[in-house]
């Protein structure tokens, strides 16, 4: 299992178990955690799955995949240096203790 | 305002009006019938990664606790009867539910045509459907699949990397048609035949037998397991029954109003003017169904107005292509294929569509230039200037 927290716009934190091969987006879902739409269910046609990587994880998640730029330019939201799509992060066990920020509208 | 909101139909629109209604501050009763057993679940990985990976909770819209932190009341396994429009009411199984305003959302079912032996051919639109074919797929098997377009082509594609005998036969001239340029039919017909998928067209289907499939021209293909793909009709009874227009699936205006302003149509099941031409369109895919959930859930709780607008997007995965489709082409339409391969659609002058294979860049790029054009055409002349880069 790997720790993930969300730390929502307005501050508010959840923290749940998610399983290692699982992605961001989808562990949110599944979990119940608002903030994260994911209407193509992690396809890359949406960008409704916007997220910012906590600044000290931001290395350790990796570059953007093919195409995820493009997507991003499209968020809702402001986009940052750390802005992902959160379906395009795959849960490692390297990855325990990730910290996520949801941005203030995916739509 | 209303305060009893009732949904036919648990799919991806169905869903997604519920969620919408309470995001954008709904505060009556919503019920949500649908006829699947279990929670709402989406339907494009059921012919992509589901087929390969069999995970079904991966499939899930949104976990149980959802709908009860969210109000939702959500009746699964239930099918719809009747809807009574004089007395606002909606039966199901001998149970009345009241409604101030009803949103169908009832989708679409495979289309079954009149060929002999055809019970024999699955189907592939639910959860159900998708398990069985995935456990037909547990041995070495010859797959005939009857039908081209989007769902047949996507299986044929999985059953063919998965090492199975594999025959697609498409009655029209090309494959999937319906929607795309006869450029990007023909790159794919290539990349299938390349992965050895043998590819019948211009051939309907005649008969189904306990040997395989017989096509027009006599051709006979061995199969020991058939799917049926050649397209869906809408499911419309419930509205027909109670009065209300249906053609081509249930009529609604520019705000998704049926003929009864007490009751919204959306999603795969709705027949809606196209916001550029005007023209009743019907679209299968999850945007339309989403993006009109979230028009009707605005207009029932803010009492907006404005014509629906969003601009459609499609995509499809075979083999390692994402085919992406931005605006929505009619089939006359003329096509132009740039030096990168995206295939530029246009009515006359004016940009309908652009079919991109693996190119998010071009593809989100001209998703945000029909946003920003905001019903506005975009000419054919205008697009080198606009667009920089984009067409030559
Ligand atoms: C295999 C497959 C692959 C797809 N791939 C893609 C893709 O890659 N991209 C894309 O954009 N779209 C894709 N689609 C299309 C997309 O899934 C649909 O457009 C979308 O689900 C439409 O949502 P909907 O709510 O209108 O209908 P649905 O999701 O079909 O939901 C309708 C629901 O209504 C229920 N219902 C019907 N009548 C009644 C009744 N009388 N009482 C109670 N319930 C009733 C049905 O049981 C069903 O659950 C795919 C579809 C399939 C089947
Ligand atoms: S869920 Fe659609 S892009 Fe991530």
């Amino acid at each position: 299992m790997v720790k993930l927290t969300y730390i929502a716009a307005d501050g508010g934190r959840t923290e749940i178990q998610a399983e290692a091969g699982d992605n961001v987006m989808h562990a949110a879902i599944a979990h119940d955690v608002d903030g994260i739409v994911g209407e193509c269910g992690g396809s890359m046609m949406c960008a409704t799955c916007h997220c910012y990587v906590d600044d000290e994880w931001a290395a350790r998640t990796g570059e953007r995949h093919d195409g995820e730029d493009d997507m991003l330019e499209c968020a809702a939201s402001e986009l940052r240096p750390t802005s992902r799509l959160s379906c395009q992060i795959k849960l490692t066990d390297d990855l325990d203790g990730l910290v996520i920020h949801l941005p203030e509208a995916q739509i | 305002m209303t305060n009893r909101a009732v949904i036919i139909g648990a799919g991806q629109g169905g869903f997604q009006a519920a969620m919408s209604l309470r995001q954008e501050g709904y505060a009556g009763v919503i019920t949500l019938i649908g006829a699947e057993p279990g929670l709402p679940y989406q339907r494009p990985p059921l012919s992509k990664a589901y087929l390969k990976s069999g995970e079904a909770d991966k499939l899930t819209l949104r976990p149980a606790s959802f709908f009860e932190k969210n109000a939702v009341d959500l009746h699964h396994s239930t099918t719809v009867d009747a809807i009574d429009r004089k007395a606002q009411v909606v039966r199901a199984g001998g149970r009345d539910f009241a409604y101030d305003h009803l949103i169908l959302a009832t989708g679409t079912r495979n289309l079954r045509p009149p060929i002999p032996g055809l019970d024999r051919a699955l189907d592939l639109r639910s959860l159900r459907d998708a398990a069985r074919l995935r456990a037909e797929l547990d041995r070495p098997r010859r797959v005939a699949v009857i039908g081209g377009g989007f769902i047949g082509l996507e299986f044929a594609a999985v059953a063919r990397a998965l090492g199975h005998h594999v025959t697609v036969a498409e009655a029209a001239e090309r494959l999937m048609a319906r929607v795309l340029s006869p450029e990007m039919s023909a790159r794919f017909l290539d990349m299938h035949r390349s992965m050895g998928t043998v590819v019948h067209l211009g051939q309907p289907v005649t008969e189904v037998t306990a040997d395989g499939i017989a096509l027009a021209d006599g051709t006979c293909i061995a199969a020991d397991l058939l799917l049926l793909a050649a397209g869906v009709v809408p499911n419309t009874e419930l509205a027909r029954d109670a009065g209300l227009t249906v053609e081509n699936g249930i009529v609604v205006d520019a705000m998704l109003s049926t003929s009864d302003p007490a009751i919204s149509a959306l999603g795969d099941c709705a027949v809606f003017p196209d916001p550029r031409t005007g023209q009743p369109v019907r679209l299968e895919s999850v945007q339309a169904a989403t993006d009109h959930a979230r028009a009707i859930a605005r207009r029932l709780v803010h009492g907006a107005r404005d014509a629906y607008a969003a601009v459609p997007w499609f995509w499809s995965d075979q083999s390692d292509w994402k085919l992406q489709i931005a605006g929505l082409a009619g089939p006359g339409d003329s096509a132009h294929q740039d030096e990168n391969g995206a295939v530029w659609r246009f009515d006359g002058e004016v940009l309908t569509a652009v079919e991109t294979i693996n190119d998010a860049k071009t593809h989100m790029k001209v998703r945000r230039l029909m946003a920003q054009s905001e019903g506005q055409p975009i000419l054919r002349s205008s697009l080198a200037a606009e667009a920089g880069d984009l067409i030559a």
